[in-house]
């Protein structure tokens, strides 16, 4: 076996894969990759999107087939054709995207598949109950098992996750990107219960990202990039410059570098707005904020406490029920989404396959969408100027970085980082007065969230008003100047960006009368 | 003044409520298959064309065999056969599952057609004898009740049979441990795969199942209710079967009052018929009047299986 990882004994080896390899169309998202993982360690698979790390776990829990490979489990070799083999193997994994069936009962959620009682046999909730409340005191994980999944917290939810990986037997646990939504508080519990199930022997495998939790949370690390094995850590002898480093095969400069801000006048002004969803519950309850020239203001909260919201009607997407928006005095609330680009607010959306970008059509015509009636685009704003598109998608392309093989090509062939670039291309060549960013670098890897960041603060020091809104706390907290906290549809708080993480952890999570921020 | 006293007077015979009863089987045995295919995700519009198959089926097999027994096993089966075309179209194949429906609607009422006719001329099936049908049951001592006694003591046997497949239907996906995995598969089955249940093969039995039952509503309504066959016989109600099933939110006992409701306004429409001077068409419109109020808005809102109608692929993100 390579490198660092020789100090393993070969007795406590509890997952081996060895020159794992596979190809989908277009892309080798593993190759030739080992990794190996010793008993009752919390293992760290990290590397940046499109690496290979969760097709590498989906192969070792039976949702994709290997190429070619080999898979050991606890020194035998397995054969894993679908989840069922897994289970009967002892893998177990908590999806990032939770299995739970929001009208089924907790109990119900757990035992799915492997119900106390024969398979034809009748339902048993008393005895799934008594079997959740055993495993619940083993490992000290409480739920209520007649609860609604539905009606339960991120952080329960992911705690029912865990019972109903460990109810089936689990010794190989396996996390994808398990804190992406939870609150740092939640994150710490989940830590909690990490080290504990580590303690009791089960063997953990935690998929992510970010490379604090790296340091905090595991014992070892494997770095993916492009698919191949970057490198094997043993996290007490690592940083984070150094994972980084591997992660994107260069150095990272993981702090923003900015200079203190010079704000100016208020440019955006929301009063008491308020909002209400499709199923007609309040989402957004009375928000209030100034956003000034020359300013990043961040928004952070747990995703769906009504930012996405917020973001539509600022971006004309939304009707306010109530309240009103001023753009430099003027009242734009009623505005639609062209009439508000065309007073000057640019927005990169949320996601930019679904609101951001038409995959199917060229990159150079996406770099336009939006400014297509723009007399240096379109005469008499119906006849596309075609060579002045072209050209304008050239100089933004090349401005940007965005790697492509030309205008001409579709936006869907284009990685996920390289159509956020062009979104947000696009949005900042209209050199706007206000910018509204929304999860800017979701799903983009480190090199081009450097970029992003970069171009940001750009535009603020160039005296744009920037709304930063974005789960990721880091985020937040590297590039704002204020910070707004949103818990269900209201601000708690707007504090400055020398607040500590513990106090906005608690904000994140409406803990009420934690005192008056900035 | 005239038609309300008819109303009332029709209301208090106890043949209105049995032919209610009558009137309601055929739907609720489609309905019941409607929930169990939707509950596993799967949308089936195409019940009316699987009734219709069983109905045909039923009577070319009674009159060749002579045994209601072995026709309504054969409608069974031609229901089947219609329910696992669109098994294949939808969950191996991810088809549009509406489009796949209205296919085999439009099929089963050409095939039908066309075989009645090659089969048995323009002269139609020849009547049916009595033992060729299927038959009404007496229930000894309930039937001698006053009132009540017709209506639930005096039934074709494949009613009963309706009211035993829905019990048996509420039991099996509400209290075992099979209706807790086909409700998952139609709620959620990326989390059903990942708990080790085998989607597809939960659809394809929950469709399929669906099938026996709408040919069993078939046989019901061509070898038991009406005694013969003509073309497109089932008119409708297998998509009145459908509504009841929304109209019962997707469960076994809702659908069941729902298809109560429907078959009294049949029952009713036939009734008035007979008796008043309102034209006949405006009444026989009745049951589908109510089955558009009712899906109009007297449910209120009625969430269907989070899955319903969506194919799944295993392994793709």
């Amino acid at each position: 076996m390579p490198g660092r990882e020789g100090n393993v004994a070969a007795a406590d080896i509890a997952v081996y894969m060895r020159g794992i390899r596979k190809e989908w169309p277009g892309v080798v998202a593993n190759d030739n990759v080992n990794l190996v993982v010793a008993r009752g360690e919390i293992h760290a698979l990290v590397g940046e999107n499109g690496a290979g790390k969760t097709t590498l776990m989906n192969i070792l829990y039976g949702l994709v087939r290997p190429d070619s490979g080999a898979i050991f489990i606890n020194g035998r070799p397995a054969h894993i054709a679908g989840p069922r083999d897994a289970i009967r193997l002892g893998i177990g994994m908590v999806h990032q995207h939770f299995m739970l069936i929001p009208v089924f009962t907790v109990g119900e959620n757990i035992v799915l598949g492997r119900e106390p009682g024969g398979p034809f046999g009748v339902y048993h909730a008393a005895l799934t109950a008594e079997k959740i409340r055993e495993l619940g005191e083993q490992y000290g994980l409480s739920v209520d098992p007649m609860a609604k999944a539905g009606d339960l917290s991120v952080g329960q939810q992911q705690r029912v996750e865990i019972i109903k990986v460990l109810y089936r037997g689990a010794n190989i646990l396996i996390f994808d990107e398990p804190t992406a939504v939870l609150t740092p508080q939640e994150t710490q519990e989940l830590f909690h219960i990490l080290r504990g199930l580590a303690a009791q022997g089960k063997t953990i495998i935690f998929i992510t990202h970010k490379l604090r939790e790296v340091l905090e949370v595991s014992h070892r690390v494997t770095v993916l990039r492009r698919g191949r094995v970057a490198g094997n850590l043993i996290t007490a002898n690592t940083t984070q410059e150094e994972i980084a480093r591997l992660m994107v095969g260069r150095e990272v400069l993981l702090r923003v570098e900015k200079e203190p801000a010079c704000p100016g006048p208020v440019v955006l002004r929301v009063q008491n707005l308020t909002a209400i969803s499709e199923q007609g519950l309040p989402v957004v309850r009375g928000v209030s904020f100034d956003l000034h020239a020359g300013e990043i203001l961040g928004i952070a909260g747990v995703e769906g406490n009504g930012q996405a919201e917020l973001v539509q009607m600022l971006a004309g997407m939304r009707q306010p029920t109530s309240g009103t928006i001023l753009l430099e005095g003027r009242d734009i609330t009623h505005y639609n989404a062209r009439q508000v680009r065309r007073a000057g607010i640019a927005h990169i959306p949320e996601d930019r396959r679904e609101s951001g970008l038409i995959l199917n059509y060229t990159v150079a015509q996406n770099l336009v969408l939006g400014r297509h009636r723009w007399p240096q685009f379109a005469r008499y704003r119906f006849l596309l100027r075609l060579r002045a598109i072209l050209a304008w998608a050239r100089r933004l392309i090349q401005e940007f970085d965005i790697r492509t093989s030309g205008p001409q090509a579709l936006a869907r062939a284009l990685s996920g980082g390289n159509q956020q670039k062009a979104v947000v291309a696009r949005e900042l060549a209209a050199e706007p007065k206000v910018l509204i960013a929304a999860q800017p670098t979701r799903g983009v890897d480190i090199g081009a969230i450097e970029f992003i960041h970069r171009r940001l603060v750009q535009q603020r020091d160039n005296g744009a008003a920037v709304l930063l809104v974005s789960a990721e706390l880091d985020e937040i907290r590297s590039l704002s100047d204020r910070i707004a906290v949103m818990y269900e549809g209201q601000i708690m708080s707007i504090e400055p960006s020398s607040v500590s993480e513990e106090r906005l952890g608690l904000l994140m999570a409406g803990a009420a009368g934690v005192g008056a921020g900035g | 003044m005239n038609f309300l006293q008819q109303l009332l007077i029709a209301l208090s015979h106890a043949e209105l409520w049995q032919a209610t009863l009558r009137s309601a089987t055929p739907l609720l045995l489609a309905a019941l298959g409607g929930v169990l295919s939707e509950r596993s995700g799967v949308i089936n519009i195409a019940l009316e064309g699987m009734m219709l198959t069983g109905a045909f089926f039923a009577v070319v097999a009674t009159l060749t065999f002579q045994s209601p027994l072995i026709a309504v096993l054969i409608a069974m089966m031609a229901g089947a056969c219609m329910a696992y075309i669109h098994a294949i179209a939808s969950v191996k194949f991810h088809a549009d599952q509406i489009v796949s429906g209205i296919a085999i609607n439009i099929f089963a009422l050409g095939l039908t057609g066309y075989l009645l006719r090659s089969i048995y001329g323009q002269a139609g099936p020849p009547d049916m004898l009595p033992y060729e049908r299927i038959p009404d049951i007496v229930i000894p001592g309930l039937s001698q009740i006053p009132f009540i006694g017709p209506i639930l003591g005096e039934q074709n046997l494949i009613t009963y049979v309706a009211l035993l497949v829905l019990v048996s239907v509420h039991f099996l996906l509400f209290k075992t441990t099979f209706g807790l995995r086909l409700r998952s598969v139609g709620e959620y089955p990326r989390a059903a795969d990942t708990a080790g249940i085998n989607v597809q093969r939960m659809r394809y039995l929950a469709v399929t199942a669906s099938g026996v039952l709408a040919g069993l509503a078939g046989a019901y309504l061509s070898i038991g209710f009406i005694g013969s066959f003509t073309e497109n016989m089932t008119s409708g109600r297998g998509f009145i079967a459908l509504a009841a099933m929304i109209f019962g939110k997707w469960t076994p006992l809702g659908a069941f009052a729902a298809c109560l409701i429907f078959g009294f306004g049949d029952a009713l429409g036939n009734q008035l018929q007979q008796t008043s001077g309102v034209p006949a068409q405006f009444l026989l419109m009745l049951p589908y009047i109510l089955t558009i109020i009712a899906l109009a808005g007297l449910v209120g809102r009625s969430t269907p299986p989070a899955a319903d109608g969506v194919p799944y692929e295993v392994g793709a993100d």
